[in-house]
């Protein structure tokens, strides 16, 4: 396969490469309270709040901020999740008309508030005025689902749908798929398989 | 004017063509290239692959980072345009909601129909599969052998592009020389699986898909497909220049801007419009096939759906290629004097005998996968190696308590990550939050495998459909109840697959995520589900219980056919879209012929 058509194919395949910015409303589209439809135009970005509104308040946003960067701080690799957007996904999220996110947003709010009503009851603060060894102290008692007390699998349960949801609007992203090692998503010309040093290190040859 | 509405259509036409995916785009293909005029009729809206399909987009551009909803049940970017399990005002009834009587419909509603989404996997039936009652008494055998459809395949291989190898295995034919692709190179993970598979008796061998892993052969092919036909010959070779090989990248799923895969709006459609001998309505949802007095079918009755209002377009030949269920549906629905019960149905045997896919998943880590270094691995979209049925011996001795095979797909790489890739984690990292959630993310990415068996379903007579006395869609159109239950051999056939997708994942010193089911009837997925909806209308020799001949020839009207899926007497293990190209090709054969001969 020469470069000429590999050229040409990448062309061709970007006619439909997201453009920033170049979002265009189609006419048919449902009410934003019904979703976005059966046929929505998948080419442009969209981006939280377009769709639905966005109904998180300012304290429960701060709130969401803190709580995802407990789960994914900065770290060597690659910033904190609310430097990539992850409120603003989780704030969609909650705000969405389907039945899994109408199901997931009283988990949420319920679990909001339970963070900031634990934290009254341990520290007489909001969640959010803790320092982080405190924080950390309840986050410790509620991280683990499947070992955590009867009073708290509520709280556990909030947990983990949290940390999916901190998760998937993370890696999701290009900074959360650099910190995994993601290198696809590009066009080849040909696919070699996996180096072959790689293979006799793992017996596979 | 290639695109026609109801009111620019020609008076007549030599065929209609109800439907545009596999099964009306190889009909109409066919038809076409030989020269027949051609009206086909699609219920969706027009769709451009070239201009429409997502083909980078990245979860983090799309609404809740890409993933399915009701609205898009497969994905934010899955190609399907109105449609999914649920189609707005187009509900079907499900006679029991009991989890072992569920029928799932999946539609789409657009040009080319699922064809657009589909996995492209395209195996061939064996010898075996079109014998299935005399090999264990149980189920139909076709009215033709696997030396009927061969040449056929070799066809479909031909035009549409598919890789793959010849292994010699039983039941598992090999293609003749020059029409397959080649197979894409296995992933780690896939050589991984295959050797410790093997070990354990199992073979992997490249999968069989509807991928360009080089370009199309424009020189020889298209006299290998047209003998004799130099226009058919000189329309295809353009057309195959102009279809790229795969990127090795993006899913298939989203359908193919560059035309690197098989979908009917980018394969059989652009050609056969090239012709000068194809007319396609969209928004054109076909009720009823309408009877002349002569007893033959004279035309079809659609709703035009951009006016609400119904239209008559008129045709020597009809051909219903709408899917299994929607086939059927109109049939059920053309209901005249002589055909009180549905139009070609004096056998009784319409609606009935409906098939899936037996489906049975099991996922698992794999720490020799653990923290591999960065590896391209979007590769062909999945598939590049899958173990045929490999238990012959076993079923035929006894051995196994279930009549059929099934095969596994299987797949595992570091895929594009989405919202899926973190999920419910907390089973391997305890709960872990912070830094060292970071840490285990790396760690446990690109380690995962997944197992799913797709098995063969012996037909029964509780699972059908039917008219359902009082629903109708929007446009007026009474739908369909579905009757399903599955037999102990799926049953049991799926409790296998969890066993033997159990023993792989130890094998490889894996862990399984999730109960490994030993009950059948908690292992299957529902029926309908595997999107391997066939019959309805089988095939057989004998017009007292078979709906067509071998042709697809409906026995009652004669110039009536049907070459989708609803023809099927057995749903083997392969999946069935191949199938359904192929028996389409060689019923528009016959159709050309028969039509030469003035015969029809």
């Amino acid at each position: 396969m020469d470069r000429r058509t590999t050229i040409k194919w990448v062309l061709a395949a970007s006619a439909t490469w997201p453009m920033l910015g170049t979002r265009v409303a189609r006419s048919d589209t449902l009410p934003t309270t019904q979703g976005y439809g059966t046929d929505p135009d998948l080419l442009p970005v969209y981006r939280p709040g377009e769709l639905w509104p966005l109904t998180l308040t300012v304290a429960q946003r701060r709130l969401a901020g803190i709580l995802a960067d407990i789960i994914i701080p900065a770290d060597d690799h690659s910033p904190a999740a609310s430097a990539v957007g992850v409120v603003d996904f989780i704030d969609e999220w909650v705000s969405a008309p389907y039945p899994v996110n109408q199901r997931d947003r009283p988990v949420v709010l319920d679990g909001f508030s339970w963070l900031d009503a634990e934290a009254a009851r341990r520290f007489a603060k909001g969640f959010a005025e803790l320092d982080t060894t405190e924080q950390n102290g309840i986050c410790d008692d509620i991280c683990d689902e499947l070992r955590a007390l009867p009073e708290r699998r509520a709280a556990a349960h909030f947990f983990a749908l949290y940390r999916d949801l901190t998760a998937g609007g993370f890696y999701s992203t290009p900074v959360g798929r650099k910190d995994l090692g993601y290198i696809g998503n590009v066009p080849l010309t040909r696919f070699d398989g996996p180096p072959p040093a790689l293979l006799r290190k793992l017996n596979l040859t | 004017m290639p695109f026609v509405t109801a009111k620019s259509q020609r008076s007549a036409y030599d065929v209609i063509v109800v439907g545009s995916g596999a099964a009306g785009g190889q009909a109409a293909y066919a038809l076409c290239m030989d020269g027949a005029k051609v009206l086909m009729l699609e219920a969706g809206r027009r769709y451009s692959p070239a201009t429409e399909t997502p083909m980078f987009q990245t979860p983090d551009l799309a609404p809740l980072g890409a993933v399915g909803t009701p609205q898009k049940p497969f994905g934010f970017y899955d190609a399907t345009v109105d449609g999914g399990w649920e189609v707005p005002g187009e509900p079907y009834v499900r006679a029991s909601e009991e989890p072992a009587g569920r029928f799932e419909w999946w539609r789409a509603r657009m040009l080319g129909g699922r064809t657009n989404h589909w996995g492209r996997i395209s195996l061939r039936y064996g010898p075996y599969d079109f014998r299935p009652h005399s090999r264990d008494g149980l189920g139909f055998d076709w009215p033709i052998g696997y030396q009927d459809i061969a040449p056929y395949y070799d066809k479909v291989e031909l035009l549409i592009g598919v890789y793959g190898s010849n292994e010699g295995l039983e039941n598992t034919p090999d293609s003749s020389p020059g029409c397959l692709l080649p197979p894409p190179k296995p992933l780690v993970s896939d050589l991984l699986i295959a050797q410790r598979a093997k070990r354990l008796g199992i073979p992997a061998i490249p999968g069989h898909r509807a991928v360009l892993t080089r370009p199309l052969d424009f020189r020889r092919s298209p006299a290998r497909l047209h003998p004799g036909n130099v226009m058919a010959q000189k329309i295809l070779a353009e057309d195959m220049r102009r279809r790229a090989a795969c990127l090795w990248a993006t899913p298939c799923g989203r359908g193919c801007s560059i035309r690197a895969n098989y979908q009917s709006t980018t394969v059989h459609l652009p050609p056969a419009l090239a012709s000068g001998n194809l007319d396609i309505t969209t928004d054109a949802m076909v009720c009823e096939v309408t009877l002349g007095r002569d007893g033959r079918a004279n035309g079809v009755s659609f709703v035009d759906r951009t006016t609400g209002r119904q239209q008559h377009a008129t045709a020597r030949v009809v051909i219903l290629a709408a899917s299994a269920c929607e086939s059927v549906r109109i049939l059920l629905n053309s209901k005249s004097p002589q055909f009180p019960n549905g139009l070609a149905n004096s056998s009784g045997s319409l609606g009935r005998y409906l098939m899936d896919t037996v489906g049975s998943s099991v996922s698992g880590q794999i720490p020799l996968l653990e923290s591999l270094p960065p590896l391209n691995e979007d590769a062909a979209d999945g598939q590049q190696l899958y173990v045929p049925w490999w238990l012959y011996r076993d079923q035929r001795a006894g051995k196994l308590g279930f009549a059929r095979g099934y095969h596994i797909e299987f797949g595992g790489g570091k895929r594009m990550p989405d919202y899926g890739t973190a999920a419910g984690i907390e089973w391997l990292t305890g709960g872990s939050y912070g830094v060292k959630f970071k840490q285990d993310m790396r760690r446990y990415y690109g380690s995962f495998v997944h197992f799913a068996g797709r098995g063969e379903m012996i037909p029964n007579d509780h699972s059908y459909c039917e008219i359902d006395p009082s629903v109708k869609d929007k446009w007026g159109i009474p739908v369909l109840r579905f009757h399903w239950r599955w037999s102990e051999h799926e049953l049991r056939q799926a409790a296998h697959m969890q066993r033997t997708f159990a023993d792989i994942i130890d094998s490889m010193d894996g862990r399984t995520h999730g109960a490994v089911q030993t009950d059948g009837a908690q292992a299957i997925a529902p029926g309908g589900s595997i999107i391997h909806e066939v019959g309805g209308a089988i095939m057989g020799s004998d017009p007292e219980t078979a709906v067509t001949n071998q042709w697809c020839q409906t026995w009652d009207v004669q110039n009536l056919f049907v070459t989708d899926g609803a023809v099927f007497a057995s749903n083997a293990d392969k999946n069935p879209t191949l199938t359904i190209m192929a028996l389409a090709w060689r019923a528009a054969d016959h159709i050309l012929e028969r039509m030469r001969r003035r015969e029809l």
